[in-house]
């Protein structure tokens, strides 16, 4: 099959963003990355990982044996130890008396939500200051970038921490304290990225045709630069769903009981666990395996967007 | 050198200058009342209003913080409305645990994970190299409280090599002198009691290193993977030199340079992590404290321990930079 695609000669300068990617010339640089995506066994590990956690969140209801939360079995639970697994319950049952799996598998559409919506919230403020810093430059550039020192000053969990403290025990105070550990990474980044694509000779192309600074900026610059952000955002998907397990294993997460949520299942597996250490181990790896998934396609992307740092 | 250092002093003071504002919002922020935490159920009105006064809450914001800001300048972080302790003496009686435990982390991270890269870049796509790559990425994916959890179960329950929690044996009559008690109980000649501190130490080192471990792996082995295909190692084998000498003038001080600055970047991570580890082994260091203090609301400890560690951490970063001059003579300028 051919991918590679002859170049589209009417297109104006700035619309063939990657001279030095070692394709044909005339390939998109997302076209090349598809295609070297395709051919990378770590790709499709980390994309069958990745797809898999998001089936499982999403048809959640379809693929639980029972409902979320439910505690009939709770006479079944002695002080002495939890029932292991059986015919009607795979992995056996928690420590309140909920089926295990199930417990898991609605943990995971919590670890999805909560993992977007704080990467999209860090990422998308990250990018404003970052589109700032990049794109004005000048006294811009640098109140935002010491804005940014200072962000990153603090360690990030002790930042996530604060925020939780301020906004309450719920999800949505999960999502904004991940979400504002991850702006100062975003922001440095995308500001590095425009700045060494602003040297470019398509932006000095751009100009010398008279378009204007924003044209350049939203236009061709930032575009060009979404790559390095696109991958960190992946790879931060992996970290975010291991923030908010640390969270909830600190007291600062969901406190709705009725919600599934890993880290606070490894919490409440604490006390049981020299007799149960099965409630402690699935959602561990829970977690362990999903941020692998990620971890693993957002380093796939990374070497199929800049083929130079492959080994 | 010396300019260069200084300048990059210089521009750390608004960056404290800065967070030492936002922290200060910040904190005045949290939800609840602090007098009210402290007095419990007991709290009168008057009580309320006592404490109030007595600590300044009731002036302006701004009043609030030029008298903070005039304090530390001072050196006075204020007390804990908790405890009544000195900010200053108590994150100096925790800090020794916190910095013990970060160093054995970092000790065994970079004591590991420096060879183990060099040798996995040396035979790339061996069995040490796929051992290493395969190890480093489930090292990084696993959460720090996950396996500290799991290290404690199957070293401490289980098997019974180490101790489940604390610094020492509650049996320990040792004495402490700096609060680091491995070096305590060397400057004593306790010897009993430095052994004890070092396996109470060992099992939170473990767990808090292997991330930082994983990382300085992949580091070193992309970069001396990298250095081994520059044009100069060629000619430092073509002209005969010996292996080991191309290895450490060569390859090693030029592939350095990449793993100095994540060595100095993993800091925040380990304090970050430093805070679940201890939490996880009842460690008694700094970030258990800041936890109980995030509960409380304990202002004055917050803001007096974010402040110490960004300094920290600031410090740390400085002197990253300026080892790179001391490594790279070309970043000198």
């Amino acid at each position: 099959m051919t991918v590679f695609v002859p170049s589209d000669l009417d297109s104006g300068p700035g619309a063939n963003p990657s001279p030095d990617v070692d394709e044909a010339p005339g390939t998109s640089l997302w076209k090349g990355a598809w295609h070297r995506l395709r051919r990378n066994p770590v790709a499709i590990l980390g994309a069958v990982l990745v797809l898999a956690f998001v089936l499982v969140a999403i048809l959640a209801p379809l693929l639980a044996p029972y409902a979320p939360a439910a505690t009939q079995w709770a006479d079944e639970v002695t002080p002495s130890g939890v029932p292991g697994p059986s015919d009607e319950h795979l992995l056996g049952l928690d420590r309140y008396g909920s089926d295990l799996f199930t417990q898991l598998i609605y943990g995971a559409r919590q670890s999805l939500i909560v993992g977007v919506i704080s990467t999209g919230i860090g990422l998308s403020a990250g990018a404003v200051l970052g589109v700032l810093a990049g794109g004005l430059g000048g006294k811009v550039d640098l109140v935002v970038m010491r804005l940014v020192d200072i962000m990153l000053s603090i360690p990030s969990l002790l930042l996530a921490v604060s925020v939780a403290a301020v906004l309450g025990q719920n999800r949505y105070a999960v999502m904004i304290a991940i979400g504002a550990a991850q702006v100062p990474i975003f922001a440095r980044l995308l500001r590095g990225s425009m700045l060494s694509q602003a040297r470019s000779d398509y932006v000095l192309a751009a100009s010398a045709l008279g378009l204007r600074r924003r044209t350049i900026v939203m236009g061709h610059v930032l575009p060009n630069s979404m790559g390095p952000t696109i991958v960190q955002a992946t790879l931060n998907l992996a970290t975010a769903i291991i923030e908010v397990a640390a969270l909830s294993y600190l007291g600062l997460g969901e406190s709705d009981p009725a919600v599934a949520e890993w880290g606070r299942m490894l919490v409440a597996a604490q006390d049981r666990f020299s007799g149960s250490p099965q409630l402690a181990l699935w959602p561990g790896f829970a977690i362990a395996v999903t941020a692998l998934g990620f971890t693993l396609l957002g380093e796939a992307l990374r070497e199929a967007l800049d083929p130079k740092q492959r080994r | 050198m010396l300019r260069f250092a200084l300048r990059r002093l210089a521009l750390m003071v608004p960056v404290l200058v800065g967070l030492s504002i936002l922290l200060f919002l910040w904190l005045r922020a949290l939800p609840g009342d602090p007098a009210r935490s402290l007095l419990g159920e007991r709290a009168t009105p008057q009580g309320i209003e006592q404490i109030n006064e007595l600590y300044g809450f009731d002036r302006p914001l701004y009043e609030q913080y030029f008298i903070f800001v005039g304090r530390l300048l001072q050196g006075d972080f204020g007390e804990s409305i908790q405890t009544g302790q000195s900010v200053v003496a108590s994150f100096f009686d925790r800090f020794p645990a916190t910095i013990e435990l970060a160093l054995a982390a970092l000790l065994f991270a970079v004591l590991l994970g420096v060879p183990l890269g060099y040798l996995a870049a040396k035979r790339q796509g061996g069995f040490v190299d796929t051992a290493v790559v395969t190890g480093s990425l489930l090292g990084i994916v696993t959460p720090v409280f996950f396996l500290a959890i799991l290290l404690k179960l199957v070293f401490a329950d289980w098997l019974d090599w180490f101790p489940t929690s604390l610094r020492a044996d509650a049996r320990m009559d040792a004495t402490h002198i700096t609060n680091f008690y491995i070096l305590d109980g060397l400057i004593t000649r306790e010897w009993d009691a430095a052994w004890d501190a070092i396996l109470h130490l060992a099992l939170p080192a473990l767990a808090l290193g292997t991330i930082p471990l994983a990382i300085i792996v992949r580091i070193t082995r992309a970069s001396v993977s990298e250095v081994l295909h520059e044009d100069f190692v060629r000619t430092a084998e073509s002209k005969g030199l010996q292996q080991t000498t191309i290895s450490r003038r060569h390859v090693l001080r030029n592939a350095l340079l990449p793993v100095v600055t994540t060595i100095g970047l993993q800091t925040g991570l380990l304090f970050s992590g430093a805070v679940l580890t201890e939490t996880v082994f009842s460690f008694n260091g700094v970030g258990q404290f800041l936890f109980e203090a995030i509960g409380s609301l304990d202002y004055p400890v917050l803001q007096g321990y974010i402040l110490f560690i960004a300094l920290l951490y600031a410090l740390i970063n400085l002197t990253v930079d300026i080892s790179y001059g001391v490594i790279d003579p070309r970043v000198r300028t």
